[in-house]
């Protein structure tokens, strides 16, 4: 009976082994979920001021430099990118970092090796360590790197780290400083981003009213520049939009960027109110505003539309409510990765945060399922005029 | 005599020998298979191995695995299936996490009262399973499957918000979580008791001190499990509830102990986490509690084989990501090399039982027919 059981034991537990050897999907799905809820889930309320400004000055070398780029010398410099759980086929972070990665070796000339974390997330220290003995570069792949790439950072000065998502700011210090010389922090102008979906949810609705909604309101406002993008988009393509706004939580109560049942409640009521558009910028809990559309749409027959932040949503969320997904407000990995390479090829790297804007398509929206093909003109105008500078996008609302 | 001896003995490493053997063999099958070189993967597994920051890196590992497996093993001894390891260990971090920040004690004092949190909330929700079996004849597989939900998706979601700590955190390394405990709270590292032997350990990494804790647990859990009457009746119980019960032993009384017992170790596993960074963050490792079964497993739920298993699995943990760094092997071929040793050494050990039952037979007949002078 004992060795029956402990002979069956061993099949299952051998089988679960292989089993989570292959089903890599199931992982990221699971394990990783928070990652993609990037809405910064980081409560510190600090990382605004420092966020906030860093969009505006820190892109411009990089604008100025860009004529010049194409010289597809081969460097030797070499990268070990750290995804996170999961790695390559989550449609997500991990995959648009790998093509970022990849652009690089093959305009810039880099080397480079992947890795991910064991399922359990316990070794992202151990591999940034591993990566930085064999490499000049060294990234990591979402803000869960922060903690283990300051450390790592610290004991291997003659190493460039890179952390996606995060601003690599030390808040312990005073004043706030970059963890150190060699760590860059890779953020995105998300303002500018949410500017040209609020452009693309005005153009599109057909009621003249559409919907925000926030994850939690208060981190120092950084879920606030979501909204004053979005809303700043909308109303310079018509001024008479009604746009209804709203916070899931407030700081310091975090719960807003998992809360899919109080942000489907939230989104149904804004479609009972005649938004036919929402946007969110809410993390995990945009889930909940995907069924809201599903299901304004079935009981009422006329389709109502969301849009998803971060990543493309229409390929990450369920299949069942991508045909509702507009578009969604992209921060591009890949583009981050590239540009955070080639500019320590190029010497100007720079400490702490660096916030990728329109100017470098560090930012952008979706297009996936071709719902807005038709107003792609008026976006990419807008979008010019931004990177020119005739628009100015606020970062408060 | 010494002769018998011998042949006992090779008879009972030939198992893990033979495990090991064949599971290099089957992996060897599977890396050709994937276009990897077996033994340029095998060289850089040994080559990362030898390193002292890396053995470092297994020991921390190890660790956590050995808790968790020592904590399982407790409930196969009694033939108790405990499946909740996952729940009770989660649950005893956070909690241990949130009042251990809200104290403030000398440091001895400080980390006996973090521990002992531990292992009491681990303790009572394991009890509770066992609970739950005698007096309502719910099996713990059951039981101790749905109190994991119950904290995983349930009072651990909830308690992070709950005690969240806000901007506090993010000088400590970017992320949510409970509020730090203080310095005082924290087992230091033993990296001293190492360098004692070798050189100085580098790259920043800390030996943990809850290795010390967990050599004790090791200690413990075999001098109560074999040289005590506890131990025994446990041991009995486990083996045949009703024979023992007729001896006096109450089946039920043991299961809730022995329930208690498993989750009070199973408290102690996610204390390595909690000593280095001093509180539970929003993503803690996690999945301990079921790999410590497979250690256990692999361990024959005897104290060494444990530490033996724990160590094998810290050493492939910590291989993979060599093997993906150097681009010897992807990272999935550790898992697979865990799944092929659990069952060849499963299959190993049942292999050798009944050679030796054949051959007890043997010689018990061969005596049986040389009556008279049987001295062999």
């Amino acid at each position: 009976m004992h060795k029956r059981l402990f002979a069956l034991l061993a099949i299952l537990l051998s089988l679960a082994l292989l089993a989570s050897a292959c089903g890599d999907d199931e992982e990221t799905e699971t394990v990783a979920e928070p990652e993609p809820a990037a809405a910064e889930p980081e409560p510190d309320p600090e990382p605004e001021p420092e966020t906030t400004e860093a969009p505006e000055p820190e892109p411009e070398p990089e604008t100025t430099e860009a004529p010049e780029a194409p010289e597809p010398e081969m460097t030797d410099i070499s990268v070990g990118l750290v995804f996170d759980i999961g790695g390559r086929g989550d449609q997500s972070f991990n995959d648009s970092a790998a093509a970022g990665i990849e652009r690089a070796a093959a305009e810039l000339g880099i080397t480079f090796t992947e890795a991910s974390p064991e399922p359990d997330g316990s070794n992202r220290g151990e591999l940034l360590q591993l990566a930085a003995d064999a490499h000049d570069i060294v990234i990591g792949v979402g803000f869960l790197f922060e903690g283990d790439a300051a450390a790592v950072g610290a004991e291997n000065p003659d190493t460039r780290f890179g952390v996606v998502d995060s601003a690599m700011l030390n808040f312990g210090a005073d004043p706030v400083a970059p963890y150190g010389e060699n760590i860059a922090g890779l953020v995105f102008a998300e303002h500018e981003g949410s500017f040209l979906v609020g452009a693309a949810a005005a153009l599109k609705s057909q009621t003249g009213k559409i919907g925000f909604i926030g994850g939690v309101a208060n981190v120092g406002g950084l879920i606030e520049r979501f909204e004053a993008g979005f809303n700043a988009g909308a109303r310079t393509v018509n001024p008479d939009i009604e746009i209804i706004g709203d916070y899931i939580t407030e700081a310091p109560d975090f719960d807003g960027f998992n809360a899919p049942d109080r942000a489907k409640e939230i989104a149904l009521a804004m479609y009972e109110e005649g938004a036919d558009i929402v946007y969110h910028a809410a993390g995990g809990s945009g889930a909940g505003l995907f069924q809201a559309a599903l299901e304004q749409s079935e009981a009422t027959g006329s389709k109502v539309w969301a849009i998803g932040v971060d990543s493309d949503q229409y390929h990450t969320a369920d299949a069942g409510v991508r045909d509702y997904i507009l578009t969604s407000m992209l921060k591009r990995v890949d583009v981050s990765i590239f540009e955070m390479i080639k500019s320590v090829i190029d010497g100007t790297m720079q400490p702490g945060p660096t916030a990728y804007d329109l100017s470098v398509d560090g930012v952008g929206y979706s297009t996936s399922g071709g719902f807005v093909d038709d107003i792609a003109g008026e976006l990419e105008a807008l979008k010019a005029q931004i990177v020119s500078g005739d628009i100015a996008v606020p970062t408060e609302p | 005599m010494t002769e018998r001896l011998t042949h006992r003995l090779m008879l009972a490493s030939a198992a893990p020998i033979a495990a090991v053997v064949i599971a290099v063999v089957l992996s060897s099958i599977v890396l050709l298979i994937s276009g990897s070189n077996p033994l340029a993967a095998y060289a850089d597994m040994v080559q990362h191995a030898s390193k002292l920051e890396t053995q470092v890196d297994i020991l921390n590992r190890a660790t956590p695995l050995y808790l968790s497996g020592v904590a399982a093993a407790i409930g196969f001894r009694m033939n108790l299936f405990n499946i909740g390891v996952e729940g009770q260990y989660l649950l005893a971090f956070i909690v241990a996490a949130h009042l251990g920040a809200q104290v403030e004690l000398p440091s001895v004092l400080h980390i006996a009262f973090i521990l002992v949190v531990a292992m009491a909330v681990g303790g009572m929700f394991s009890g509770a399973a066992g609970v739950l079996k005698v007096t309502r004849g719910v099996n713990e597989v059951i039981s101790t499957i749905m109190l994991n939900a119950v904290v995983i998706s349930g009072l651990a979601a909830w308690w992070i918000v709950e005690w969240q700590a806000g901007g506090e955190i993010s000088a400590t390394g970017g992320r949510v979580g409970t509020e730090p405990i203080a310095e005082s709270g924290l087992l230091p590292d033993i990296n001293s008791w190492l360098e004692v032997f070798t050189r100085e350990v580098g790259l920043g990494k800390k030996l943990t001190g809850m290795l010390v804790v967990a050599l004790v647990v090791g200690v413990v859990y075999h001098v109560i499990l074999n040289r005590t009457v506890f131990g025994f009746d446990l041991r009995s119980s486990g083996a045949n509830p009703t024979a023992s019960h007729v001896g006096g032993v109450s089946p039920k009384r043991m299961v809730v102990i022995a329930m208690t017992l498993s989750g009070m170790v199973a408290g102690l596993v996610g204390m390595t986490e909690l000593m280095d960074t001093g509180y539970y963050p929003s993503n803690p490792i996690s999945l301990l509690g079921f790999t410590g079964i497979a250690v256990a497993l692999l361990g024959r739920n005897h104290p060494a084989g444990v530490a033996v298993a724990a160590l094998i699995f810290g050493f492939l943990d910590v291989s993979s990501g060599i093997l993906q760094i150097s681009g010897a092997a992807s990272r999935e071929i550790v898992e697979i090399m865990k799944g092929v040793i659990i069952l060849t050494a499963v299959i190993a050990y049942e292999v050798v039982r009944r050679i030796r039952e054949r051959e007890e037979a043997a010689a018990a007949a061969a005596a049986m027919a040389a009556s008279p002078g049987a001295d062999a």
